[in-house]
């Protein structure tokens, strides 16, 4: 089919089946371990948390993938403290509704999922591009090394960029993803999720994350999600059921706001105002 | 400096799938192969085995031959003669990747020239960032405040190889005996 040759042919990855047959308990007990150590930690004092470990062996690709060394201090320099600039030359308006691109309606539960993206300042991240993908309402992505025996759409590709406005807002009209099963242990499934991409002012900035639904029960069970040891941290990714952002009789909103880290940048006065 | 009123939401690993989504055509071509002031950028990426990284994502941001910090629009739509500064390439099957581009200047008088990257990968949970400096002004390599900052087994880590075409090698490990050295900023 048309869909497969075109959408596959810059695919490459290979996927190890490397440790498929640990058992959820053994993983979730590995999680637990992890977190219990954790919490421990903050009680007797230690900051809390906000990102993932990159050191997360329940995630079995991590294991030879995270660096051994504490990430080296540095002040940034003149070019990080500049991001590339985007345009809509290059994102046109309607690469931000992922369910136009073909010549019928993709199936699925039609959202639109909308927020904002500050820096650590609280400042508005304005005329910055976001990429986002993410599976089909199957739990399929257009990928030939996704296995998954489950549909293909061909009337869903699962990508979608736009150029956030000057408040900083970003919006997607897309379909709810389903989860779907992964080979790091036994019975492994992912929780329903959209990969996005973000640049700030900063390229220090720069950062690539996933945003999960409210009340997924696989969250739990998850060694991707739970490498974010903190809980309120790991709240941050799952975006809130928003009625207000609900298009009657059309689709369902989710509001999903992004912080980014702290700009170094000196900003001019009339750059700071909000 | 850095003011951090607001907790950073958490980064996630890019996963597997990626391909059909990031990489774009000429993603990886700064400027068109060929023009004067060309040079290719390569080298491989690998893990804690010395194996290569199949699935990676990197991204590079530089300063442009007159070391100007470019905000010119356009990446996405290459005209191949719009320097935009900033390129993404998908590492390859054989874990090498590969960028066209010029050799940046120093952003500033006496300082050495350097290209931040940006990694990403499948079982890699957060991004790294990390710089890759020219090997050629090595006066100012050596006054240079990071690279000062480091022992020498992983100051090298950072220095790219000149390469006799006069393009540029580099490689990355995430893990092990070479393991690059990665950077992390104030409010990160």
């Amino acid at each position: 089919m048309g869909l497969e040759k075109d959408l596959f042919s810059n695919s490459h990855v290979i996927e190890k089946l490397d440790a498929a047959q640990a058992p959820q308990d053994q993983i979730s007990a590995e999680i637990a371990s992890v977190h219990a150590a954790y919490d421990k930690s903050v009680h007797d004092g230690a900051e809390p948390e906000s990102q993932p470990r990159i050191d997360f062996s329940p995630y079995r690709s991590s294991i030879l993938r995270h660096p051994t060394k504490d990430p080296h201090h540095v002040d940034p320099e003149t070019i990080e403290l500049w991001s590339p600039a985007f345009g809509h030359q290059d994102v046109h308006a309607l690469e931000s509704d992922l369910t136009i691109q073909h010549n019928g309606e993709p199936l699925g539960e039609r959202i639109i999922v909308r927020g904002r993206i500050l820096d650590g300042g609280g400042r508005p991240v304005r005329n910055q591009l976001v990429e986002i993908w993410q599976a089909n309402s199957a739990g399929r992505y257009i990928h030939k090394r996704d296995q998954h025996p489950a549909p293909l759409d061909p009337n869903f590709t699962g990508v979608g960029r736009c150029i956030t406005t000057d408040d900083g807002f970003y919006e997607f009209t897309t379909i709810k993803p389903g989860p779907y099963p992964w080979k790091n242990h036994f019975n492994a499934w992912r929780p329903a999720h959209i990969h996005f991409s973000l640049f700030g002012t900063d390229f220090t900035q720069r950062m690539i994350t996933q945003m999960y639904f409210p009340g997924d029960p696989l969250f739990a069970l998850d060694p991707i999600y739970q490498s974010i040891t903190d809980q309120k941290a790991r709240d941050r990714l799952v975006a809130t059921y928003d009625h207000n952002l609900t298009s009657h009789e059309w689709a369902t909103g989710y509001n999903w706001d992004i912080v980014l880290t702290g700009s170094n940048r000196t900003w001019m006065e009339d750059e700071d105002a909000e | 400096m850095s003011e951090q009123k607001l907790t950073a939401t958490p980064g996630q690993t890019i996963g597997p799938f990626y391909g059909y989504a990031l990489p774009f055509e000429k993603d990886n071509q700064l400027l068109a192969p060929g023009l004067p002031g060309s040079i290719r950028l390569q080298g491989t990426v690998t893990d804690g085995a010395g194996d290569t990284i199949p699935d990676a994502l990197l991204e590079i941001w530089q300063a442009d031959a007159e070391g100007n910090v470019p905000q010119q629009t356009g990446s996405l739509v290459r005209d191949g003669y719009t320097f935009t500064g900033w390129g993404r390439t998908a590492v390859d099957n054989t874990g090498n990747y590969t960028f066209t581009t010029v050799n940046p200047g120093p952003t500033e008088a006496g300082s050495a020239p350097f290209i931040s990257f940006v990694i990403f990968a499948r079982g890699l949970l957060n991004k790294l960032h990390t710089r890759m400096y020219l090997p050629d002004d090595e006066e100012a390599l050596a006054r240079d405040a990071l690279l000062s900052s480091l022992p020498e087994d992983r100051r090298r880590t950072l220095i790219a190889t000149r390469e006799a075409d006069g393009g540029l090698r580099w490689d990355i490990s995430l893990q092990g005996e070479n393991e690059t050295a990665f950077l992390t900023y104030p409010g990160a």
